[in-house]
C-alpha cells in the first residue's frame, strides 16, 4: 500500500464517574467489579456534548497535527453507534466544522465498535487510487447502557480521528497492509427505537471478541510475513482492561508492547473511539521506524487489523495538538446523581 | 428556531466567521454587512477569527431558559477575541467559582440546542478556560 497517516486527534470529555460510585448503586462490591474489568473510571459526556461535537473536537485536533488545507479533504467518514440524528449524517457536521466543504463524499459509519477502522480502509482505498487527496477516518461515541447492565461500568464517551493520505515526507507513519475478517455473529445488538443495547454476556467473549481480533491478527501477520517480535507496540479494541490483555497473552504480545495504548482502564470503554484512542496513545510516545499492530473490534461482527510503521515527521507532529495523556489527566468527577442527569436518565 | 433561520448562520456559529471591512479594517461579530464608519466606501469580506479570547465579564446562571435547565449552575461571559469583536458565550467545563475576570479561554464545538425530541439540532460555539 501506498497509503500512510498525515494528521490524528482525539477527543475524551472531561466529566468523570468512579466505578466505585457505580457498584455501591447496585450493591456489588467495587473492589470485585474493578478488578474483573481491569477499569478504574469511566469518561462521561457533558449534557451538551455528542458523538458530533466528539467528532468535530478529534477531528480539528487531527487537522491541528496535518497541518493541511481541509478542502483538500475529499472523504469524511464517521464511524459511531451513537449519531445524534437516526436519518440526518453526522459527517456533514463534521465536514462544515472543520471547512471541508462542499467538494467531498461524507457519509456515517456503524459497525459497532470497529466503524471507525472501517473508515480508515475506506480512504485508504480512495486515496490509493487516486480518486482523493486526503481522507479522515473519525470513531467516536457516546456509549449507552441500561441502568444496572454490566455495559454501565464501562459505557463511556470519546473519539479519535485519523487523516490518511498518500504515504509521502508528510506522512508520520505509513499504513503498510491491512486485513479483516468478519461474520455473523450475534454478541451484542440495539434493535431500532431501544435506547440501549443488549448482549450475549459470556457469549461476547471467546466466539466473539477473541475469535476475530486474534484470526484477523493472525491474517495481518500472514500476509506480510511478520511475527509478533517485529512489533514495538500493539493495540487492541479494549471493551475492559481484561480481554485486550488476555487477547496479547494468546497472541504472544508482551505486556509492554501493549502498555502505551491500553487507555481503557481511565476512560473506560469509548466504543468505536477506543481503538483510535489507543492508536494515538501509541503515536504520541512512538519512535520513528517503530512498528505498530492495530486489531479492533466491532460486535456483530469484526475485525480490522493494520500493519502501521513510524515515520521521522512524527517528531515534529505530535506536539502540534493536545496528546491522550492531557486528556487522561484533565478530569471533573461526578456522582453517580449527576451521572445520570448528564445521561437524561434523571429527568424533571 | 426555524431550521433556515439556524442555517444560514452555520458558518457563524461553527467557524466564528465575521466581516471585516477592507477599508477600515474594523472586524465584526457577528457579521455586519454595512461598515457603520465608511459606510458606502466600506467592503465588507468574509473574516475567520481567531478561536481565543479573554473574559471581558461574567455572570453565573442559577435560573435558566428552557433547554438549559440542567445545565445550571452555568457561566455566560463576554469574550473578547484576538481579533477585537466581543460575544456572549457559555463557558463549559469549569467550577463558576473559578472562573475570574481576564482568563484565557478557547472556543469548543457543542450542542446549543433542539426543537424538542424530534426537531433539529443545533451547534455552535461555547467557550472553554485554556488549562
Amino acid at each position: 500500500m501506498n497509503v500512510g497517516i498525515v494528521g490524528y486527534g482525539v477527543y475524551i470529555p472531561r466529566y468523570r464517574i468512579r466505578l466505585d460510585d457505580i457498584a455501591r448503586v447496585w450493591g456489588e462490591e467495587p473492589s470485585r467489579v474493578k478488578q474483573g474489568l481491569m477499569v478504574e473510571e469511566k469518561s462521561v459526556p457533558a449534557p451538551d456534548e455528542d458523538t458530533a461535537t466528539i467528532s468535530v473536537e478529534a477531528a480539528r485536533n487531527a487537522l491541528k497535527r496535518a497541518g493541511i488545507n481541509p478542502q483538500d479533504i475529499g472523504a469524511i467518514y464517521v464511524g459511531s453507534e451513537s449519531h445524534p440524528y437516526a436519518v440526518k449524517p453526522t459527517a456533514t457536521i463534521v465536514a462544515e466544522a472543520i471547512e471541508a466543504t462542499p467538494n467531498l463524499t461524507a457519509a456515517d459509519m456503524e459497525f459497532a465498535c470497529k466503524a471507525g477502522t472501517a473508515g480508515i480502509q475506506a480512504c485508504a482505498g480512495l486515496v490509493e487510487m487516486g480518486q482523493i487527496k486526503y481522507g479522515i477516518s473519525i470513531g467516536a461515541d457516546t456509549a449507552q447502557a441500561a441502568p444496572g447492565d454490566p455495559l454501565e461500568y464501562t459505557a463511556a464517551a470519546g473519539g479519535g480521528a485519523v487523516i490518511i493520505g498518500k504515504n509521502d515526507g508528510e506522512a508520520l507513519a505509513e499504513i503498510e497492509g491491512t486485513y479483516s475478517y468478519t461474520t455473523d455473529t450475534p454478541d451484542f445488538w440495539r434493535r431500532e427505537m431501544r435506547p440501549y443495547p443488549k448482549h450475549g454476556g459470556r457469549f461476547t467473549g471467546k466466539p466473539a471478541y477473541f475469535k476475530h481480533v486474534v484470526s484477523a491478527a493472525h491474517g495481518i501477520l500472514r500476509q506480510l510475513k511478520l511475527t509478533p517480535q517485529d512489533f514495538a507496540h500493539a493495540v487492541f479494541h479494549q471493551p475492559n482492561g481484561k480481554f485486550p490483555c488476555q487477547v496479547a497473552e494468546e497472541l504472544g504480545f508482551s505486556k509492554a508492547q501493549i502498555a502505551c495504548g491500553l487507555v481503557v482502564p481511565k476512560i473506560g470503554n469509548t466504543y468505536s473511539g477506543a481503538t483510535m484512542i489507543g492508536l494515538a496513545a501509541v503515536l504520541d510516545k512512538a519512535k520513528p521506524d517503530e512498528r505498530i499492530l492495530v486489531v479492533s473490534y466491532g460486535s456483530g461482527a469484526g475485525s480490522d487489523a493494520f500493519s502501521i510503521k513510524v515515520k521521522k515527521a512524527i517528531e515534529e507532529k505530535r506536539d502540534l495538538a493536545p496528546k491522550v495523556e492531557q486528556f487522561l489527566n484533565n478530569k471533573i468527577y461526578i456522582d453517580y446523581s449527576t451521572y445520570t442527569k448528564y445521561k437524561s436518565l434523571l429527568v424533571r | 428556531m426555524a431550521a433556515p433561520r439556524f442555517w444560514r448562520e452555520i458558518p457563524n456559529r461553527y467557524n466564528l466567521i465575521g466581516t471585516r471591512c477592507g477599508n477600515c479594517n474594523k472586524v465584526f461579530f457577528p457579521p455586519r454587512y454595512i461598515c457603520p464608519q465608511c459606510r458606502r466606501m466600506g467592503k465588507l469580506e468574509p473574516y475567520k477569527l481567531s478561536r481565543r479570547g479573554k473574559i471581558v465579564t461574567y455572570g453565573v446562571v442559577h435560573v435558566a431558559p428552557e433547554g438549559f435547565e440542567d445545565l445550571v449552575p452555568y457561566v455566560l461571559a463576554i469574550v473578547e477575541l484576538e481579533d477585537g469583536p466581543r460575544l456572549t458565550t457559555q463557558v463549559v467545563d469549569c467550577d463558576p467559582n473559578e472562573i475570574k475576570i481576564g482568563d484565557e479561554v478557547e472556543m469548543v464545538f457543542r450542542r446549543i440546542g433542539a426543537d424538542r425530541e424530534d426537531g433539529v439540532i443545533y451547534y455552535g460555539f461555547k467557550f472553554r478556560k485554556v488549562e
